[in-house]
C-alpha cells in the first residue's frame, strides 16, 4: 500500500512529488508514457508568464503570480534554465488601447510590477524589428522564460532523489474507493494507495468524471509551433504577445532557454486529446500570425515543427484540491493550461502540504535538497571545459554536433535518478538531438549509450518507448544485383 | 597568447575527401606544420558509408567504392605523413585563426593557426525544415542516416518505405533498400526534375521498378508510435498540393532525401561572409573567403554531386594556402566579381583575382542552372563583350556545370570588373 499516488508525469505531477518528498510517506509516481514531461509539459511555449493576463480572484491568476515568484530560485537550486527578458503586448489598432489598458487593469490587481503601455517609438528601440504599424504595447519587464522539460526532469530527480518511485508505461484506466484506501487500475494490474492525485493532464477529466458528483468537461485545445534555429543575432530578445483572444493569449515570438526562436501556438479545439499532429492550415496560421508582429519572419530557419495539448476545462479555471463530491484521500489539478507551466511549483507545493497534511505525514528526516544539473558543456567557458575534460574524458567526445553535447552528458542524462530511457528523452535532458540536423548525425550513437547503460539491445533502443523502435532488426542477406 | 595555446601553420578542419584532397596538396606545396582535424573516429567522411561504387571514374579513371575511393587519400596522406587527428571536434574557429578543438585524448586544446581550410562538409536538411505536417513518430530518417545504419551498423530502420526527394543518397537507399529486402513503394519529388543523377535514377528506381512521381509531394505523415503510412498529393506549378490527388500509402518508414546542406556554423563564427545562394563561403579564385588566411573547399563551399570533383577542388584550395603561407601572393591582383545572371545559380568562386603579369594557367567556374535547359547557350559577359557563348546540350540543376576560363579570358577580364554568366536559348552575340 502506497502512502500517495500520483497520476501524471507531467511538470504538475512531478512539482506535487518533489514536494511530497519533503515529507516521510511512500509516494509513487504512475505515467502512461515511456518518460516524465511526455504531454503538456514537454510541447508548449516554455514562457513564466507574469500573470498579467489571469482573471483577478481566480485559483489561475493566484498560482501563476505565486508560482511565476517561485520560479527563478527553483530553476536556480534546479539548474535548470531560465530567463526574464520581459514581454511585449502588441497592438496594432489604434483602438486596441482600451484593451491594453484593461490588461494593464489586471495586471494590477493581479500584483504584476513594473507593467506600463509604451508607444510606438520605444517598442522599436526594445525590439527593432516589430513591425512598424504598431501602435502601443504593454511592457511587462517579470515575463520570464524557463525550460519546460528540463525543470520537469528536474523535479522528478528531485523527487526520485527523496524515495518517490516513477513507475512509467502504466496507463490508468479507473479509480475506485476500497474501505479506507484507493485502487488505482491500471493496464499493469492494481495498485492502492491511501491518497491519490490525479494530475493526468488532459486525461484528469475522465478520471475525475469517474469519482466526482461535480462533472467536469476537459477540452483538448492543440496547439501548432515552428522551432526554428539559434541563429546569431537572434531577432528578439523579449516574449511578444498579441493581445489575448478568449482562446488565449495567442500566437507568439519568444526567445526560448537556449536562444532559438519560438513561433506559435495555435488554439484548435479538437476531440483527441492524443493527437499531436501538426496541419498545413494550422502552420500557416501561426505564420501568417506570426507576420502581423514580426513581418520579415521565413521558414529559413526552422529546424522543427510540433503540437501541444493543453488541457483547457470549460469553467476557465484550474480545478484544484480535494475532488470534490468524492470519498476522502482524493487530490486533483485539471485543467492546468497556460499558464500552468509557471504555476506548476505553486500548485506542487500546495497540493503536496494538503495531501500531506491529510495524511498526517510527519518531515522527511533524510530530506535531500535537490542538486543543481551540472552546467552544459555548450554553456562552459573554455576554462571550464579544460576542467571538465581532466574530470572526465567523456566530455572530449561530442555526440550532438549541432547543440554541442558531449558523450559524458549523454551518460549522464540516463544515470539521472529519473533517468532517460529512450532518444528523445536523452533530447530533452541534454539536448543530443534538439538542433537543426534533428539527430541525423547522433542518433544511432545516442542509441549506442542508450544501449550501454541499460542493458537494452541495440535494436530495441527507442524513440520514445515501446512501440517506436527505431530499427527493424538486423539486415539479412542481400539479394543479387 | 594563452601558454596552453599551440601554433601551427595550416589547421584543416575535417578529414573528409576535401580535407584530405587539400592536406596532400598544400604537404606537397612545401607546407611541413599541419594538422587535419576530425570528429568522426576515421577519416573519409562520407565516403565510409557510400559502399555503391561509381566514385573515381573521373579522377583515377576507374569505378571505385566510397571507402575505395578514401582508402587512397588515406594512404597518400599517411605516406606524406601527414598528422590526421581523428576524435577531434573543432568547436570554434576564431576571425583570427585561434581554433578550438576537444577531444577525448587531449581534452580541449586550442591552436594558433597561421591559415585554416574549412573542409566540415554538408549536411541533410530534416524533416522539420520542410515543415511536414503529421505526427512525428519513429520510422522519419534522412536518407544519409538510413545509409549509415544499413551501411555501417548493420540493421533495417524499416521493411516498407516511401522516399520523399530523389537527391543522390535518397536513389542509391531506394536501390540499397530493396537489395536487402525491403518494399520501396514510391520515390516522391516536388519538382518536376529529379535533383538526382540521371545514373541514379535509372540504376537505382528504374532497375528495380521504384515509381518516380514527379511534381508530388508528402503532405501527411500518419502513426503515433511509428510511422504507419503517408499521404501524398501531386502539387502544381506553385508547388502547392492540388486538392483531391491525395493518395495514402502504407508503410512504416519515410526516407527524405530533400537537398543538403553546407555546414558553416564554425565558418559564421569566424566571421566568414556566406552567399545566399550556395548556402556556403563567398570565396575568390584561389578559394580565400573574406576572412584572409581562411579557405573552404568541398561540400562546405557548396555542395557537389560526384566526389571527384572535391577532390580536384581541395587541391587548389590546399596549393592556394600554401602559397598564402609562403607569402608569395600577388597584392596587386585585379578583382572581378562574378555575378549569376539569368538562369545560372550559385556559382563558385564569386570573385576571381587575376594576378599581375601572362596569364598561364584558366580556371574553372562551376554552377548550377536553375531549371533544366535542352539545346541552351552558356554566355559568359565582361560588361557588354562576350567572352564566350557556348552550346550546351543539357543543363539540368542535378548535375553541376562548369564553365572554363582560358588565359586569354582572364587576361580580357583584367579590364572588367564584372563577370557575368547566363543561360539562353539562343547564341549571344561575339
Amino acid at each position: 500500500m502506497q502512502d500517495v499516488i500520483i497520476i501524471g508525469a507531467g511538470v504538475v505531477g512531478c512539482a506535487v512529488a518533489q514536494r511530497l518528498g519533503n515529507y516521510a510517506g511512500k509516494v509513487m509516481v504512475l505515467e502512461a508514457a515511456n518518460d516524465v514531461s511526455c504531454g503538456a509539459s514537454k510541447a508548449n511555449s516554455g514562457i513564466v508568464h507574469a500573470g498579467y493576463d489571469a482573471q483577478p480572484g481566480t485559483d489561475k491568476a493566484r498560482l501563476n503570480i505565486k508560482g511565476a515568484r517561485m520560479m527563478q530560485e527553483l530553476c536556480s537550486a534546479l539548474g535548470v534554465p531560465y530567463g526574464k527578458p520581459g514581454a511585449l503586448v502588441l497592438a496594432f489598432d489604434q483602438g486596441d488601447k482600451p484593451a491594453l489598458e484593461a490588461l494593464l487593469a489586471k495586471a494590477e490587481e493581479n500584483g504584476v510590477p513594473g507593467c506600463r503601455i509604451i508607444g510606438r517609438r520605444e517598442i522599436l528601440a526594445m525590439e527593432p524589428l516589430v513591425n512598424p504599424q504598431v501602435h502601443y504595447a504593454l511592457h511587462v519587464p517579470e515575463s520570464g522564460l524557463v525550460g519546460p522539460y528540463e525543470l520537469t526532469c528536474a523535479l522528478a530527480d528531485a523527487a526520485a532523489e527523496n524515495g518517490v518511485r516513477f513507475q512509467m508505461n502504466t496507463r490508468v484506466k479507473a479509480l475506485r474507493h476500497e474501505g479506507k484506501a484507493w485502487v488505482v487500475e491500471t493496464d499493469q494490474g492494481d495498485y492502492a494507495c491511501r491518497a491519490v492525485v490525479n494530475c493526468a493532464g488532459v486525461g484528469a477529466g475522465e478520471l475525475h468524471n469517474q469519482i466526482s458528483s461535480r462533472q467536469v468537461e476537459i477540452i483538448p485545445r492543440r496547439g501548432q509551433y515552428y522551432l526554428l534555429d539559434h541563429t546569431q543575432p537572434l531577432a528578439f530578445q523579449m516574449t511578444l504577445f498579441q493581445l489575448p483572444t478568449v482562446m488565449g493569449k495567442g500566437v507568439l515570438i519568444s526567445p526560448t532557454t537556449h536562444g532559438n526562436l519560438l513561433f506559435g501556438p495555435t488554439a484548435e479545439d479538437i476531440p483527441d486529446g492524443q493527437d499531436t499532429a501538426t496541419t498545413h492550415k494550422g502552420l500557416q496560421e501561426v505564420l501568417s500570425k506570426v507576420r502581423l508582429s514580426y513581418p520579415e519572419a521565413s521558414t529559413r530557419t526552422v529546424i522543427t515543427t510540433f503540437s501541444g495539448i493543453r488541457a483547457h476545462e470549460k469553467g476557465g479555471d484550474f480545478i484544484i484540491g480535494a475532488v470534490e463530491g468524492a470519498p476522502e484521500g482524493a487530490f486533483e489539478a485539471i485543467g492546468i493550461e497556460s499558464p500552468g507551466l509557471t504555476a506548476a511549483p505553486a500548485i506542487g507545493e500546495e497540493m503536496g502540504d494538503w495531501v500531506a497534511y491529510y495524511l498526517k505525514l510527519k518531515p522527511n528526516p533524510r530530506y535531500i535538497p535537490p542538486t543543481p544539473l551540472p552546467k552544459a558543456f555548450s554553456t562552459m567557458s573554455e576554462q571550464e571545459r579544460r576542467v571538465a575534460c581532466q574530470t572526465d574524458p567523456d566530455y572530449g567526445k561530442v555526440i550532438c554536433r549541432c547543440e554541442t553535447v558531449t558523450e559524458a552528458e549523454v551518460r549522464r542524462a540516463i544515470r539521472r535518478p529519473v533517468g532517460a530511457r529512450d532518444i528523445d528523452g536523452v533530447k530533452r535532458r541534454v539536448r543530443a538531438g534538439m538542433g537543426r540536423c534533428q539527430g541525423g548525425f547522433c542518433m544511432t550513437r545516442v542509441m549506442e549509450i542508450i544501449s550501454e547503460e541499460t542493458g537494452i539491445p541495440f535494436e530495441e533502443a527507442s524513440k520514445k518507448g515501446p512501440g517506436s523502435a527505431v530499427l527493424t532488426g538486423p539486415i539479412g542477406e542481400a539479394e543479387d544485383e | 597568447m594563452s601558454e596552453q595555446m599551440k601554433t601551427i601553420d595550416l589547421l584543416i578542419v575535417g578529414a573528409g575527401p576535401a580535407g584530405l584532397a587539400a592536406a596532400i596538396a598544400a604537404k606537397r606545396a612545401g607546407v611541413m606544420d599541419l594538422l587535419v582535424l576530425e570528429r568522426e573516429e576515421e577519416p573519409g567522411g562520407i565516403l565510409n558509408q557510400c559502399i555503391h561504387n561509381g566514385f573515381g571514374l573521373h579522377r583515377f579513371r576507374e569505378e571505385l567504392t566510397g571507402p575505395e575511393y578514401a582508402h587512397r587519400d588515406i594512404q597518400e596522406a599517411r605516406d606524406l605523413g601527414i598528422d590526421v587527428r581523428c576524435g577531434a571536434m573543432v568547436l570554434e574557429v576564431t576571425a583570427d585563426k585561434v581554433v578550438s578543438v576537444v577531444s577525448r585524448e587531449k581534452g580541449l586544446e586550442t591552436f594558433k593557426a597561421r591559415a585554416v581550410i574549412l573542409a566540415m562538409g554538408c549536411r541533410e536538411r530534416p524533416r522539420g525544415a520542410l515543415a511536414i505536417p503529421g505526427t512525428r513518430p519513429a520510422g522519419v530518417f534522412s536518407a544519409g542516416t538510413a545509409q549509415k545504419i544499413v551501411n555501417m551498423m548493420g540493421y533495417m530502420p524499416g521493411n516498407e518505405v516511401v522516399i520523399l526527394g530523389s537527391g543522390d543518397i535518397g536513389l542509391i537507399m531506394a536501390r540499397r533498400m530493396t537489395l536487402q529486402g525491403a518494399k520501396v513503394k514510391a520515390c516522391v519529388e516536388l519538382m518536376p526534375y529529379s535533383s538526382g543523377l540521371n545514373r541514379n535514377i535509372v540504376q537505382c528506381l528504374d532497375d528495380y521498378g521504384i515509381p518516380l512521381m514527379l511534381s508530388h509531394t508528402v503532405i501527411d505523415v500518419q502513426g503515433k508510435d511509428r510511422v504507419k503510412g503517408v499521404t501524398i498529393a501531386q502539387v502544381g506549378e506553385d508547388r502547392l498540393p492540388i486538392p483531391g490527388t491525395e493518395q495514402d500509402i502504407p508503410c512504416d518508414t519515410l526516407l527524405l532525401s530533400v537537398g543538403l546542406i553546407p555546414e558553416n556554423e564554425l565558418s559564421l563564427g569566424a566571421g566568414v561572409k556566406l552567399s545566399d545562394t550556395t548556402q556556403g563561403p563567398v570565396v575568390d579564385n584561389r578559394f580565400e573567403t573574406n576572412v584572409p588566411g581562411v579557405f573552404a573547399c568541398g561540400n562546405v563551399l557548396h555542395v557537389h554531386d560526384l566526389v571527384d570533383f572535391v577532390s580536384q577542388e581541395s587541391a587548389l584550395a590546399g596549393q592556394a594556402a600554401a602559397r598564402y603561407l609562403k607569402g608569395d601572393d600577388d597584392k596587386d591582383a585585379s578583382e572581378v566579381a562574378v555575378v549569376d545572371g539569368p538562369g545560372v545559380r550559385g556559382t563558385v568562386p564569386q570573385r576571381l583575382m587575376i594576378p599581375k603579369g601572362e596569364q598561364t594557367e584558366g580556371l574553372d567556374l562551376m554552377f548550377r542552372p536553375d531549371r533544366v535547359y535542352n539545346n541552351c547557350f552558356l554566355t559568359l559577359r565582361a560588361g557588354e563583350q562576350v567572352l564566350l557563348s557556348q552550346r550546351r546540350r543539357i543543363m539540368t540543376p542535378g548535375e553541376m556545370a562548369t564553365a572554363k576560363l582560358s588565359p586569354q579570358m582572364l587576361e580580357a577580364l583584367k579590364d572588367h570588373k564584372e563577370l557575368r554568366l547566363e543561360i539562353s536559348a539562343q547564341k549571344q552575340g561575339a
